[in-house]
């Protein structure tokens, strides 16, 4: 019963635990289903493709206004963006540096006493500016199930287990060349209640700063081949294939440690910065480059 | 190095319901500690499009000190209680509400509008939006503001906070319908 209670039929911490066999129980109401969700995705994905044969531009980001998101509904704001050129302190970000953020922090398997279980992984790879330009020092913070697709957030009433062994929050600082690396345990796919039988897709959520405020991002990464991708209607937010795709990582066995944990590489990309930037700064970040 | 190599941006994805025992941690409201010289309080609540408080919103606040400088000092994840960083993140509570200690914010530069940059995140929104909390007194710098001169009279109200009796800010957010907050695109 974990992610995305309903907001209009359930509040929060008013949930019920939910039921093993719920798919069993007497259905009192309306309920939707996997074929009636599919069928509102499909049909938005093919009035995009159809939007792009026309010659529309491709879509990179997110529809904040996607209603087989049923949370999105009374959510997304119904007047467009308003432009804004970014001023003053919009074209810093705030700094952080090792005081912040212990070099442990990024492995999400010594946390406790004991080896969590599952499938140990490393995700790795670079957080880059719109130019190509690396996000050096910057801070970069995930979160996520275990392996049995369980949070430890009391929201969380997925009857799967809890393991003792694992938290599943890290954070780490991005190297000069914008480089981050986590040591985890690959996450299991859990239920939602956005429909029934809604299932998402095994992700790590990441939480990102650039070198400016308007570069900032939360996102989820997710695992290559999920055959839960055409189902998901957080996935299917983002309606292009090719924008898609650049939230799923890699596998990359050179990444890959003997005897220990399989790679993965994803590759972040920010926003283009707006600030000009002085002949340090630009040397300074992308000075192994030089 | 190539400047002119354009890449395209990831995509966002929404911070769903389960952030809350990963992104707040200790003191990540108090940008200063409560109740120090020039402390004020910056409150709101956050509303969905039928008008009820969402409890599963988390802001981020980034402005410049008092003086109106822009600050590059590390230490907001493991705040000592004397350096001020700019920047903070508060999460609402179950009734929607978010809160920060701060400072009132100064201007940049002389006769500019001071202001208070937001990034909001929130289960059912699916990807994070910008916003500006403006101070209300100086009237004249608001009128002579680029964003807020842009915007019809209605709409740049809903980026002007209020000045509470004790001294803090109280600003609200509505993310859709009457009232709808401005939310900015920088691209
Ligand atoms: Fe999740």
């Amino acid at each position: 019963m974990p992610e995305e209670t309903n907001a209009q039929l359930d509040t929060d911490e008013s949930v019920p635990p939910a039921e093993p066999k719920a798919a069993h129980m007497p259905l009192d109401r309306a309920i939707e289903t996997q074929a009636d969700l599919s069928a509102e995705i499909n049909a938005l994905g093919e009035a995009y493709a159809r939007a792009l044969k026309e010659g529309s531009p491709a879509e990179t980001q997110p529809r904040l206004d996607y209603p087989p998101y049923r949370s999105s509904i009374l959510r997304h704001p119904t007047k467009s963006l308003h432009h804004a050129d970014p001023e003053t302190i919009e074209l810093y970000s705030p700094a952080f540096g090792h005081q912040d953020v212990h070099a442990l922090e990024s492995d999400l398997t010594i946390q406790h006493n004991g080896e969590p279980q599952g499938e140990r992984i490393i995700v790795a790879g670079r957080v880059l500016d719109g130019d190509g330009r690396p996000v050096a020092g910057q801070l970069v913070e995930i979160w996520q199930a275990n392996s049995s697709g369980r949070y430890i957030h009391k929201r969380d009433q997925h009857p799967a287990p809890i393991d003792p062994n694992f938290t599943g929050i890290g954070r780490c600082i991005t190297g000069p060349d914008g480089s981050y690396r986590f040591t985890t345990i690959k996450p299991g796919a859990y239920p939602w209640k956005n429909h029934l039988n809604a299932w998402r897709p095994a992700h790590i959520h990441f939480s990102l700063f650039g070198t400016e405020f308007t570069q900032r991002i939360i996102t989820q990464m997710y695992f290559p081949g999920d055959q839960l991708f055409p189902l998901d209607p957080i996935y299917q937010t983002i309606v292009d294939q090719d924008a898609r795709d650049r939230l799923v990582a890699t596998y990359d066995h050179s990444l890959t440690e003997p005897e220990w944990a399989l790679g993965y590489n994803w590759d972040i990309v920010l926003t283009g910065p707006k600030r000009t930037w002085t002949e340090n700064e630009a040397l300074g970040a992308a000075g192994d480059e030089e | 190095m190539n400047n002119q190599t354009k890449l395209v941006p990831t995509p966002g994805q929404t911070v769903g319901p389960f952030y809350g025992y990963a992104l707040p941690f200790d003191k990540d409201n108090e940008l200063l500690a409560p109740g120090s010289p020039g402390s004020i309080r910056l409150q709101g609540t956050v509303y969905d499009g039928a008008g009820h408080t969402i409890p599963d919103a988390i802001l981020e606040i980034w402005q410049p000190d008092a003086e109106g400088n822009v600050v590059q000092k590390t230490g907001s994840l493991v705040r000592d209680g004397y350096t001020f960083t700019g920047w903070g993140r508060g999460a609402v509570g179950n009734s929607g509400v978010f809160t920060f200690t701060t400072v009132n914010p100064g201007p940049t530069s002389p006769g500019s509008a001071p202001f208070i940059s937001v990034a909001i995140f929130a289960r059912g929104l699916t990807n994070r939006l910008f916003t500006r909390i403006y101070l209300p007194e100086d009237t004249e710098a608001l009128a002579n503001d680029p964003l807020l001169s842009s915007l019809d009279p209605e709409r740049r109200k809903t980026l002007i906070a209020r000045r509470d009796a004790d001294g803090g800010l109280t600003w609200d957010v509505r993310l859709q319908g009457e009232g709808e907050t401005v939310f900015l695109d920088f691209q």
